[in-house]
């Protein structure tokens, strides 16, 4: 059973050896090239806790076969801002209290740059309806909400996006 | 001090700050980064991982356990099972009760029955399935109502009636001209933090002893326990906090600390194990599902005379800490409204349903669940507004409550009832602005039909116990080192996400005159901080804090005194230095002044005692109480059964804002976990079993489901606590619920009576 295959991981090429065929990106993610951002709560889909992207798309790696992905392009949070500089969601999220656990929050920094690179301007009806795929137990998503609305307020006002 | 919580003005945190400030927490970058770690998070060379067998029936005598098919799997290293708990073979926080392993009879669906230790978790997995166990079937015991009866022998030695108690107040025979009574029923509901029960044990050299890296609410309890299961002394067992991902009293009780640490020191190596969602589930203990009766009586002007209720709550298999649970229920039932006279009685019992215990609220929610819908009951027989009903009976400070016990604290009830109702109603019209599908009840599944939907608005209002109550002293434990300038404070307070390391640098700034503030590990080589429940901490663990560092600056005064040859009474912080009073140009940095000085203290907060409940539920049983009110909007869709919450409007007794970002996020996910309560979140139980163990049919509430919430923050400093400041966890789940409910019955006119309410419930 034991394979080896490789994935590009946020601009690296990795090797994965000894793997079982049949581990998810989640698992392989964590537990074969010891990126523990991403996190498992449900791995069913429906929390958005393992939220990555795969060739720029937001996907719950729990759901993804990890030895099929060879060749795409995998971003997870460690691949959102390598320079070790938080990026203005990440200092959003912190400044503005919507980190309580943090559990939910390596996936929902994901999903929140993925929402503001395709909606610069959300609405708040936007935000939810975009983020809702993301559980979070502790906020309430009050404070999340606010973050991601500075976030696009502030981008727009700078005239400029990400990167 | 209103907080409107959209005025991102208010709520943008500070990096640094003092008691009051919106201060940051100080792993909000690790977290947002992905770089905190959680119990999950553990990975160790050589580490083996754990998983447990459990049981397929809700009641049944293990006939034969075979576990040598396990062993013939490669990779497995080791297999245990109840014959290998070398200590005490059963645990529990009030009573030891529970099994580690079952070895006779199994009194729940999951109860554990071995765990093995493998190099794979499918190695694991194969290796459980390869476990026999023959089961003789017995029946289980589903209905709590037979456990009062006694119509179900014994499915435990020590029965099926947890505890019984009845609280017995005035004159039992008043009565008044206006009677209203309602029989209410509150589902299981579970804790569902999102970080799953994880922990990391590593085992001493020979067996020795073991360190547990666990994702817990209370360090010392668990240690406790544990030991006494290992057969260790307590200083052979150390615990470490790991990062938890919430815990909302569903940490409060054992899970998997005991089998992680026997697969540890029965293979001398490190051991992971993780659960699933499923087995999380499964695995820990859920909010007791209550049957609930009461009776008002009152004055044709709507003044509670004597209240009657009667009080059902299935604790399931094992004791857990149902028995407090029932007292927060019994001695809350009359909220937060005068009363002389009750009869109150009250059961928790034993089932063969998951074992419930803690969740936040304790008992409390579903005694305001049932209060509350009287209250509008009584309100409706006397022609008063739900607003109008509250006030008349609003407790004050010095008010008995019916358990005898004189209500000491602030008691701002009726400025919560009065702010809540000064907030705006919400602008957006019935099911929403414009055409947007997504505001309707049930978003854009597009069957709701704008022209149908009606709006409604209820209340809700609760008083809540903070910390431990009948005579515990759960006292807890800080100590703080000031050397070079720099704070450094230990302590076993079970950080959940709460925010208490927070709060607890904000007390060191604020007190010591220094910027930085360094946390040490949270472990068990300090004494106990007790447990992250019962809204306790900032007043527990906080006192503590507070109390240390205040005993540093007196020891700081006493050396800079020596050092001025000047009375230490004279001198104070004033920003970041030592000033003297007296001659106010002379002062000292508090960095120069403990350059090459190291200044230690420890402190044990102890808050004042309490007293048990006599048979008559008679004592001063609760350390301290705080108050909340809750206004919900809610859009309803009474053909389909579909509700839309709108908004929230709250106003809560705080005490103070030690940081007010802090409090808002305590508010809103309060409310959420509240509002999931009210209209879908409920463990399904069908015969013993859970029907839906999962985040695909355990509903939980999204970005979607969550309205705005308009808060008003109560100041007025309990000169009880420590800080001033009462806990604030707890009271945004409690009445919110009821709240919702209220509004949905406003909305469509019909007695709803259960929650969570299922939209057969509004449209049948």
């Amino acid at each position: 059973m034991a394979e080896f295959y490789g994935l590009r991981v946020n601009g690296t090429n990795r090797e994965v050896v000894d793997a079982q065929l049949g581990e998810s990106l989640l698992f392989v993610l964590r537990e074969r090239l010891g990126l523990l951002g991403t996190k498992g709560a449900c791995e069913q889909g429906e929390c958005g806790s393992c939220s990555v992207l795969l060739d720029g798309e937001l996907v719950c790696a729990c759901l993804v076969l990890a030895a099929a992905q060879s060749g795409r392009e995998i971003i997870t949070i460690e691949g959102v801002s390598p320079s070790g500089v938080s990026t203005d969601v990440q200092q959003a999220f912190v400044e503005a209290g919507a980190v309580q656990c943090g559990f939910c929050t390596p996936g929902l920094v994901m999903a929140a740059h993925s929402l503001l690179e395709r909606v610069p301007n959300p609405t708040d009806t936007e935000i939810r309806e975009e983020l809702s795929g993301n559980i979070c137990r502790c906020t309430g998503y009050g404070r999340l909400i606010q973050a991601v609305a500075d976030v696009a307020r502030v981008r727009l006002s700078n005239g400029v996006s990400r990167d | 001090m209103g907080y409107p919580v959209t005025d991102s003005e208010v709520l943008i945190g500070r990096r640094n700050g003092l008691i009051g400030d919106s201060v940051i927490r100080p792993d909000g970058v690790e977290k947002v980064r992905g770089e905190f770690r959680f119990a999950s998070d553990l990975p160790m060379e050589g580490a083996l991982w754990g998983a447990t067998l459990r049981s397929l029936h809700p009641h049944a005598r293990i006939k034969r356990l075979d576990v040598t098919p396990a062993w013939a799997i490669p990779g497995v290293e080791a297999i245990i099972t109840a014959e290998d708990v070398p200590g005490k073979s059963t645990y529990g926080l009030i009573f030891a009760d529970q099994p580690v392993f079952a070895s006779d009879v199994v009194r729940y669906v999951g109860e554990p029955i071995a765990a093995v230790a493998a190099d794979h978790p499918e190695t694991c997995r194969k290796a459980l399935a390869a476990i026999v166990v023959e089961y003789e079937l017995l029946e289980p015991l589903t209905d709590p109502e037979r456990a009062v009866d006694g119509s179900h022998p014994p499915i435990h030695p020590d029965g099926n009636v947890i505890r019984h108690q009845r609280v017995l107040c005035g004159d039992s025979s008043a009565t008044g001209p206006v009677v209203v009574e309602g029989s209410y029923e509150m589902g299981m509901q579970d804790q569902a933090f999102l970080g799953l029960e994880a922990a990391l044990a590593l085992p001493d050299p020979g067996g020795a002893g073991v360190e547990l890296h666990v994702a817990t609410q209370a360090m010392h309890e668990d240690l406790h326990q544990i030991a006494a299961c290992l057969g260790l002394p307590e200083d052979k067992v150390r615990l470490v906090l790991a990062g938890v991902g919430g815990a909302f009293g569903g940490r409060e009780d054992l899970s998997l600390q005991v089998h992680t640490c026997l697969l540890a020191l029965r293979t001398g190596r490190p051991v992971r194990v993780h659960y699933g969602r499923e087995e999380s589930f499964l695995g820990h203990i859920h909010r007791h599902p209550a049957t609930i009766w009461m009776r008002h009586h009152a004055t044709s002007d709507g003044r509670i005379v004597k209240i009657e209720a009667r009080f059902l709550l299935d604790g399931g298999a094992y004791a857990s800490t149902s028995s407090a649970v029932l007292v927060n229920a019994v001695t809350h039932a009359q909220g937060p409204y005068v009363c002389h006279n009750a009869v109150v009685d009250g059961w928790s019992v034993r089932t063969n349903n998951p074992p419930c215990g803690a969740m936040r609220g304790f008992g409390v929610v579903q005694a305001c669940f049932a209060h509350e819908g009287q209250m509008d009951k009584l309100a409706a027989a006397c022609g008063l507004s739900p607003v109008e009903v509250r006030l008349r009976n609003a407790m004050r400070t010095g008010d008995r409550l019916i358990t005898g016990q004189v209500i000491e604290n602030v008691a701002p009830v009726e400025r919560c009832i009065r702010e809540t109702d000064a907030l705006p109603l919400p602008d957006e019209p019935i099911g929403g602005y414009g055409d947007d599908p997504m505001r309707l009840p049930g978003g854009a599944g597009l069957t709701a039909d704008r022209s149908h939907i009606r709006r409604g608005i209820g209340w809700g209002v609760a008083i809540k116990n903070m910390m431990y109550s009948e005579g515990f002293d759960d006292y807890s434990t800080a100590r703080c080192v000031l050397e070079d300038g720099v704070a450094t404070l230990k302590f076993a307070t079970a950080e959940v996400g709460q925010g208490f390391v927070t709060i607890a640098q904000q007390i060191a700034r604020t007190l010591l005159g220094v910027d930085e503030v360094r946390l040490d590990r949270i472990d068990t080589t300090i004494g106990s901080a007790g447990s992250t429940s019962a809204s306790r901490q900032t007043w527990m663990s906080g006192g503590a804090v507070d109390m240390a560092c205040r005993r540093v600056r007196e020891r700081l005064f006493e050396h800079v005194g020596q050092l001025w040859a000047t009375d230490p009474i004279r001198l104070v912080i004033e920003g970041d230095c030592v000033v003297d009073t007296v001659d106010p140009a002379r002062r000292i940095s508090v960095s120069d002044a403990t350059s090459g000085v190291r200044l230690a203290e420890t402190a044990e907060y102890h808050h004042p005692p309490t007293e048990p409940l006599d048979e008559n539920g008679q004592g001063a049983c609760h350390t301290a109480f705080a108050f909340v009110a809750h206004r919900a909007v809610v859009d309803v869709d009474p053909q389909l059964g579909l509700v839309k919450v709108v908004q929230i409007a709250t106003a809560q007794d705080i005490g103070v804002a030690l940081n007010p970002l802090s409090v808002i996020g305590q508010l809103e996910g309060g409310i959420a976990q509240g509002l999931g309560l009210a209209v879908m979140e409920e463990i399904v139980m069908q015969d013993g079993r859970i029907r839906n163990p999962s985040f695909t049919d355990y509903l939980l509430p999204t970005f979607l489901d969550m309205p705005a919430v308009l808060a008003s923050l109560i100041e007025e400093p309990d000169p009880r606590a420590p800080l001033g400041a009462k806990g604030v966890g707890e009271p945004p789940c409690i009445s919110v619920t009821p709240a919702i409910v209220a509004a949905i019955r406003d909305a469509i006119g019909k007695d709803l009576h259960r929650v969570p309410v299922r939209p057969q419930d509004i449209c049948l």
